[in-house]
């Protein structure tokens, strides 16, 4: 018995002990990278954002929590329950299991699983099914014609994702997140993949229903996407699983491209930062950009969506595949 | 090792309990999204087994991409429940007579099944060198040298089979109107505008 805790319960605890760590330490992050949203939105616009709750709003998201909670859930009558009360769930939870792998600083990952980045693939690709879900369960014409949309939408942007990943794969020479982040210590990949860079960032606004690819939620057609039945804390579900997969492609940007934890120059006052704080802080420049897009691009039109991602980034990242491939073997860089 | 076999129990549990449901469902939905749950418990097995590589690629194309389709096209269908179950009990004799033949046929098959006396060890250890490698890359060595002309053939199926699908499916209306965004962005100016000097009171 004293074995069987040494071996299976302590690490155990351990491993729990750390994703509630990281849980909490993203909630909170996910509450005031929301209200950045929306101040830099406001700010774009010339207005002063939320500003009531708590010196200069600080306290918004925190109310806005309470007020989703404390409000009644309803269910439509002709929905189909269960399903119904699915979607969100399997949304949230899979935006906050991808986080499981990514690794935040040297060593500091929950689990350092050798297929990370098919991890994140597999769990990305999944959180279709949460959209999916609620717009076939609300039994409801709008829902239903955005969740398609949606579903059609993620689905493609995944590909030209699959491919971009593919070369980082390549240049990085394993599918292990830190090993990827590793790897950028000469350089880091948005300068030799800087086209790359800029599909995967365009890639991941479509891939997170972000505008101006947010087609799935398009007021002026489909009244409010695919959560027009939800309300209360199902809805809040639905907009939390969306800010935390709009974080972890952050994330993601931040580890392919931009160096993970490394910091931008490798001597002495650079060096002295934290792993973390450097992740930190790429990490919000990217959202930044994020937020920036939402407030500054018209929404597309859903053909014009569809070409882009099928006639435009698929060829030409299939075509950066073929090349990295190319230029890796001729001058035998790959590595091994 | 014990935890192993409970895991292995449960997720091979809920596996055949999803795979029973996916056929007992009143809802096509609902069998659809027990299929999913029974890939999700079969990619879980890989996990077991130690082949991270194979249980993610499942839960990828399988999950991400098949079932995906599979659902889309179900929630498409216009089915009439009542009318469902009527039909199932004038199938019933038809199916369970098929069903009882390809089980009959199946017995006889693995009943006069002998294994090969080496086929064991081989599956299980494909390769010299398999423990010093992970099996990611294990999987690209076997598959791009020793395997490569069925990995290539089996390539070359599958192409030609989107290409039948789109020439099957395609066709071009020529009385819509399209937007070619070439044309678009290489209008000029002087193509689109002119410049009239208009007097007053004279209209053009």
């Amino acid at each position: 018995m004293a074995e069987f805790w040494t071996n299976y319960g302590i690490p155990f605890a351990i491993i729990l002990g750390e994703s509630l760590a990281l849980l909490v330490a993203l909630l909170i992050v996910t509450a005031y990278v929301l209200l950045a949203d929306r101040k830099v939105w406001a700010a774009v616009q010339l207005r002063r954002g939320p500003n009531v709750v708590g010196a200069f709003g600080l306290l918004q998201s925190f109310a806005d929590l309470l007020k989703f909670i404390f409000k009644e859930v309803i269910v439509p009558a002709s929905s189909n329950k269960g399903v119904f009360l699915l979607a969100p769930l399997v949304t949230v939870t899979l935006a906050l299991s991808a986080w499981a792998v990514v690794p935040l600083a040297d060593g500091l990952v929950v689990s350092n699983i050798n297929v990370g980045v098919l991890y994140i693939l597999a769990i990305s690709s999944l959180g279709v099914y949460g959209i999916i879900m609620g717009g076939w369960a609300s039994n409801s014409k709008y829902p239903f014609l955005s969740a398609l949309r949606s579903a059609a939408q993620m689905v493609s942007y995944e590909v030209s994702i699959g491919f971009v990943l593919v070369t980082i794969l390549m240049t990085a020479g394993s599918l292990n997140l830190t090993d990827i982040v590793n790897a950028q210590h000469t350089v880091w990949f948005f300068i030799p993949h800087f086209p790359m860079f800029i599909i995967f960032f365009i890639s991941a606004l479509a891939e997170t229903n972000r505008p101006p690819f947010d087609l799935v939620e398009a007021e002026s057609e489909l009244v409010a996407g695919f959560m027009v039945e939800y309300s209360s804390s199902p809805y809040m579900m639905f907009m939390l699983g969306e800010y935390v997969s709009i974080l972890l492609m952050c994330a993601m940007t931040t580890i392919l491209f931009l160096g993970g934890w490394l910091p931008p120059f490798n001597f002495v006052p650079f060096t002295w930062v934290p792993g973390l704080v450097w992740f930190l802080i790429k990490l919000l420049a990217v959202f930044f950009m994020f937020a920036m897009v939402k407030a500054m691009v018209p929404r597309y039109r859903y053909d014009q969506l569809m070409r882009l991602g099928w006639k435009v980034f698929l060829p030409f990242s299939l075509f950066w595949v073929v090349l990295t491939a190319g230029v890796l073997t001729f001058f035998d860089i790959a590595p091994k | 090792m014990i935890v192993t076999t409970v895991a292995f129990y449960l997720f091979a549990a809920i596996t055949v309990a999803s795979g029973f449901m996916v056929i007992s469902a009143k809802n096509p939905v609902h069998s659809v999204l027990f299929l999913i749950l029974a890939f999700f418990n079969a990619a879980a097995l890989f996990l077991l087994l130690g082949a991270e590589f194979v249980a993610l690629i499942l839960v990828i194309v399988y999950v991400g991409a098949v079932a995906v389709l599979f659902l889309f096209v179900v929630m498409m269908l216009d089915i009439d429940f009542s009318e469902l179950r009527e039909g199932f009990l004038q199938y019933l004799p038809v199916g369970a007579l098929v069903g009882l033949i390809l089980l009959v046929e199946l017995a006889l098959v693995f009943g006069g099944w002998v294994i090969a006396p080496g086929a064991a060890h081989a599956g299980a250890e494909p390769v010299a060198a398999f423990g010093a490698l992970s099996n990611t890359r294990m999987i690209g060595f076997v598959l791009y040298t020793k395997y490569v002309y069925l990995f290539q053939a089996a390539g070359m199926i599958l192409l030609v089979a989107m290409i039948g699908a789109i020439v099957l499916t395609l066709r071009h209306r020529q009385d819509i109107k399209r937007q070619v965004i070439a044309n678009q962005v290489g209008r000029r100016r002087e193509d689109a505008v002119e410049m009239k000097n208009v007097e007053p009171g004279q209209g053009i």
